[in-house]
Order: C-alpha cells, then sequence, then structure tokens
C-alpha cells in the first residue's frame, strides 16, 4: 500500500498563510520574471485561466476579477514544503519526496489501519501545524496511490481523502471510467492523443486493455503502468534522493546584458549557489561548464549561444577556484555585440569529497574551513551575505538580476521579513 | 527548520591523509565538547510548526509584550483561554490574550486603550498559533 499527500494549490497556499486576506479571493503565483502563471487557487481555476499563461495577457481579466498576482517566493515555499514533509515523515516509516509539494508513504503493515481516518488525520495535522491544505490518496502501487491523490482533490465527496482500496469493485470501476486517461502518472500529454484514437479514453479502458499488445505499440513503460493499474506494484519507494551527477544554475536576465562585467557577475553569482550545493551534497567537481545565449525569439537580433567546459586541475568544492574556472571560460565565450539574455553554469564530474585521489605533487584543492564559514555565514545571515567580490553588490539592483516586482517578504527565513503582528 | 539558525554540524569531507597528526596526548576537553547548550532546544517543542514574529505597537504591554519584541508562535498548541494567540482578525495577524467562558469568546488586548473584540454566535475565531515565549534583546 502507499499514500500520496500533495499541497493543495501549494505556492498560493503558502502566500496565504502569512496573509490571510487572500484566502477566499482570486490569487496566482508567477514564475521567474514574473512571466507565467505557476500556480493557481481555485478561484483563479475557476475562471478558466490555465497554467503557463502569460501574466500580460491576463490583465484584463484581473482587473475585472481582482485577481492579486505574486512573483515567486521560493525561498518560502522551499521552508514550507521542508517542514511539510518533516510532518509528513512521521506518519510512516517509509517516505519518498516527489516533489516540493507532493511525496509517497509506504503504507507497508498499515493493513489493520482505517487508512481514510489516517488520511484525515494526516490532513488535519498539517492544517493545523502549517496552515496548509493538502489531499491524500492512498493505493496499491504509486500509479494507484498517484489516482486517488487526483480523486481527493477533485471530488468534493471524498473530502480529500481517497482509499481506492476501500471501495467496492463496481465504485472502483465507475470511478476509474470516469477519469481522462492523460491522469495516469507516465501517460502525460504525450501519450494521450494515440490512446485515446484507439479507443482507450479513460483510466478504466487502459488498465483492462491488453499490456502486450501497449508494450508493441507503446513501450515497456506504459505496459508497466498497466501493471500497476491492476495492483501489482513495479514501482518502489525511492527514499534517498542519489547524490546529483551534475548541479546546474542558471536564470534569464531580468534585461539584457551586453558587456562582459555584466556576465561576469551574473556567472560568478550562479556559480557561488552551484558549489553552495555541491558542498551541502558533500561532492567536489572535476569540471564546470559556462553557458551564454541570446533571445531565441527574437529572431530578428543577432543571435550568438556557446557553451564551454573548462576541466579543474584538481577536483574541488571552492567556489574561488571553480569560479576561477567559470570566469576563465566566459572570457573565451564572450562576444561583443549582442544582447545576453540568459547564462548559466554546470558543475559536472562530481565526486564524493571524501574519496578524491590525492595528487602527488601540491594540489590546490581550495580551503575548505574558509567555505565552511562562508556557507555558515550565508545560513545566517541569507543568500549572498558573504560572496565574492565579482558577484557585485547586491543593492545595486544590477539589471540581470531577475524581475520580481511582486514577491511577498521571506516570512520563515529572513529575520528582518517575519510577519508583523499587532 | 530553515527558519532557526542552528549551525550545522561539521562535516569530515576531506581525505584523511590531508589532515596533521600532532604527536602527543589529545586535549582532555575533546569529549566533551558537544556540551554545548542549543536556545533552540529551550524555545522551541515543535520544530516544524514554529514560527517567528515580530510585535507592533502597544496593546500587549499589559502582559509584558512591548513593541519590537520577537515571539515564538507554536501552531500545534490548542490554544486555551488565558493564552497569548496570534489570531486572524478581518484578515490581518494580530496578538491577543484569547478569553473562553462557555461559549463565550473574546480577544482581550492588554493595553487600556483597546477594547476586547467579541465573537458573537456562527463568528469563527481563527487562532493561528499559541505565543509560547518573547525574546527581547536589551542592547
Amino acid at each position: 500500500m502507499f499514500a500520496l499527500i500533495d499541497g493543495n494549490n501549494f505556492y498560493v497556499s503558502c502566500e496565504r498563510v502569512f496573509d490571510p486576506k487572500l484566502e477566499g479571493r482570486p490569487v496566482v503565483v508567477l514564475s521567474n520574471n514574473d512571466g507565467c502563471v505557476v500556480a493557481r487557487s481555485q478561484e483563479v481555476k475557476a475562471l478558466g485561466v490555465k497554467m503557463g499563461v502569460p501574466w500580460f495577457q491576463l490583465r484584463d481579466l484581473a482587473r475585472q476579477h481582482g485577481i492579486v498576482a505574486k512573483s515567486s517566493n521560493y525561498s518560502l515555499y522551499g521552508d514550507m514544503s521542508a517542514r511539510m514533509m518533516a510532518l509528513l515523515g512521521r506518519f510512516s516509516p517509509e517516505q519518498e519526496i516527489y516533489s516540493i509539494d507532493e511525496c509517497f508513504l509506504g503504507m507497508k503493515g498499515f493493513g489493520h489501519y482505517d487508512l481514510t481516518a489516517y488520511g484525515q488525520d494526516i490532513r488535519a495535522r498539517v492544517r493545523q501545524y502549517l496552515g496548509l491544505p493538502v489531499c491524500v490518496g492512498f493505493g496499491a502501487t504509486k500509479t494507484l496511490a498517484k489516482l486517488a491523490n487526483h480523486a481527493a482533490k477533485k471530488r468534493p465527496e471524498f473530502d480529500g481523502v481517497c482509499d481506492l482500496a476501500a471501495l467496492s469493485p463496481v465504485a472502483q470501476d465507475t470511478l476509474l471510467a470516469s477519469i481522462d486517461v492523460g491522469e495516469v502518472w507516465g501517460v502525460g500529454y504525450r501519450g494521450t492523443p494515440r490512446l485515446k484514437a484507439l479507443g482507450i479514453g479513460n483510466v478504466k479502458d487502459l488498465r483492462d486493455a491488453d499490456p502486450k499488445w501497449l508494450r508493441r505499440e507503446f513501450s515497456v513503460v506504459l505496459e508497466r503502468t498497466v501493471t500497476e493499474l491492476r495492483g501489482i506494484p513495479c514501482i518502489d519507494l525511492e527514499e534517498a534522493a542519489p547524490a546529483k551527477q551534475q548541479i546546474m544554475s542558471s536564470r534569464a536576465f531580468g534585461a539584457y546584458v551586453y558587456d562582459l562585467a555584466g556576465l561576469e557577475e551574473a556567472v560568478t553569482t550562479y556559480i557561488g549557489r552551484a558549489a553552495e550545493k555541491l558542498r551541502r551534497q558533500g561532492s567536489v567537481a572535476g569540471a564546470v561548464q559556462v553557458y551564454v545565449r541570446t533571445n531565441p525569439f527574437k529572431e530578428d537580433h543577432p543571435q550568438y549561444q556557446r557553451g564551454l567546459t573548462v576541466p579543474l586541475p584538481d577536483p574541488s568544492d571552492d567556489t574561488r577556484l571553480l569560479a576561477r574556472a567559470a570566469l576563465a571560460g566566459l572570457k573565451r565565450l564572450y562576444k561583443p555585440g549582442y544582447a545576453y539574455q540568459k547564462a548559466g553554469v554546470m558543475l559536472l564530474d562530481l565526486s564524493d569529497a571524501r574519496y578524491t585521489q590525492g595528487a602527488l605533487f601540491e594540489a590546490d584543492r581550495g580551503n575548505p574551513a574558509l567555505m565552511r564559514v562562508m556557507d555558515r555565514i550565508n545560513g545566517l545571515w541569507g543568500h549572498g551575505t558573504l560572496r565574492l567580490a565579482a558577484e557585485g553588490v547586491p543593492a545595486s539592483n544590477r539589471d540581470w538580476r531577475m524581475r520580481r516586482g511582486m514577491m511577498s517578504p521571506c516570512y520563515t527565513t529572513r529575520w528582518a521579513d517575519i510577519p508583523r503582528v499587532s | 527548520m530553515i527558519a532557526i539558525p542552528t549551525p550545522q554540524p561539521p562535516r569530515a569531507t576531506r581525505p584523511l591523509f590531508l589532515s596533521r597528526v600532532p604527536a602527543g596526548f589529545p586535549s582532555p576537553a575533546e569529549d566533551y565538547v558537544e556540551c554545548s547548550l542549543d536556545l533552540n532546544e529551550h524555545l522551541i517543542e515543535h520544530r516544524e510548526a514554529t514560527f517567528f514574529v515580530r510585535v507592533k505597537g502597544q496593546s500587549m504591554t499589559g502582559a509584558g509584550i512591548s513593541d519590537g519584541d520577537l515571539l515564538v508562535v507554536d501552531r500545534s498548541l490548542e490554544a486555551g483561554d488565558g493564552d497569548i494567540v496570534v489570531a486572524v482578525v478581518d484578515g490581518e495577524l494580530t496578538i491577543k490574550r484569547l478569553s473562553r467562558r462557555g461559549s463565550h469568546v473574546r480577544l482581550l488586548a492588554e493595553h487600556p486603550g483597546f477594547a476586547p473584540i467579541e465573537f458573537k454566535d456562527g463568528q469563527e475565531l481563527t487562532v493561528w498559533g499559541v505565543v509560547t515565549s518573547i525574546v527581547r534583546r536589551l542592547r
């Protein structure tokens, strides 16, 4: 047995916890640079606003219905997510964190429990401790747990918790027949039209289709999905996220950058972030890739895009050595006369810092003590408090920084931003 | 919880052969280094449910809560009569003392200049969290 717990409209709900005025009002959260809608409250969904719509297209509708837009505040969502995952982890010995707002729990040995009641306990706990609404789905496989969660969220009669196994076979069939095949985990947008063309329109159709035939027509993955729909687990919980094999940090700029100095600031900042992640997972990098590009959607602008990988003399996790490599690469990439829209870095060839081969001669591995101090300070007082001079001055509000005009305070991660109550 | 700056325990991530091996006796203090006190432990019972807020204004001075104080708020606790709570009133977070006498629910300020907030039958009081500590820096 598996459970899938998923935050309802997670980003919007996080905003509402600290700004209760937003309760009951239509709210959207926008992507980086305030571009597109990445989260919608129920009220906004009811207005027919789709995910991914550019904000500028919504201006009229927003004025008409009083839609409140928020810039994405990932510090807030990340902290609330970490709290939620820690809480949920106490409801089972096995947990797989699947995304920022959803996780699977292993329910082995919970057979004698009333899972529907257990699911309501989970909801009540997260609601009280964090103020966040969640839905809970239980199923014999991860694929079924996902579907149960979908039902719990979309059908008010389930009151936020759906245990598929608790339904009679007839009720299960009716439910599955009423859910579009595109909702099945792993089918997605691409598989859906072909399945429908072959007469498989809902989840029940898919479950009852011949797996061998599906394997021939589609893939072994879809065969596995069908097996899972029939209640036979094929996909295990992945408890420990494997250490990342590469770490990326990149952003589109808030405004075009033309000069090398601007790109250098951006690249150094990205290296700082990536190196922090690298150290957190206890790895060292053997090479740094840096890339820049212009805006491919501005076809009338001269286009340029290039990346370069710079190997390090010795694997390192030292921000200064990684930045030195990245900046050397950037210098070779940079060509004047272009409007750069994006830059990024990738740390490659990662290995465990503990098992690094020592060089025979003096190796420049950097200064781990300094890096520890840097991570501590930045952990205490926020990103970029202690940084390389090449990153530039944060208050300068340089052009390349993201546009986040409607961002809420970092209520839970920055002392200056904690809620004020009177 | 990210909001509480607990320093991460130092990680031994360097290759062994790079560390220097001092000759002589190990420091007798080495066995005791873990015994320092952590204020988080003292002030925070439920990490996930604990949030910090800053006091604005004078409405709770009678309860020893002043403008600018940092409050530790635990959302996991059931609010009872007499608790100081953060509550939602008209979409705003406010700090008051909860008074619950049977079905008569009120939010009381601790300052003569502020009237109690009454909750009539059918009006629901939303308690955001229970205040468990006041943190005030003197300099």
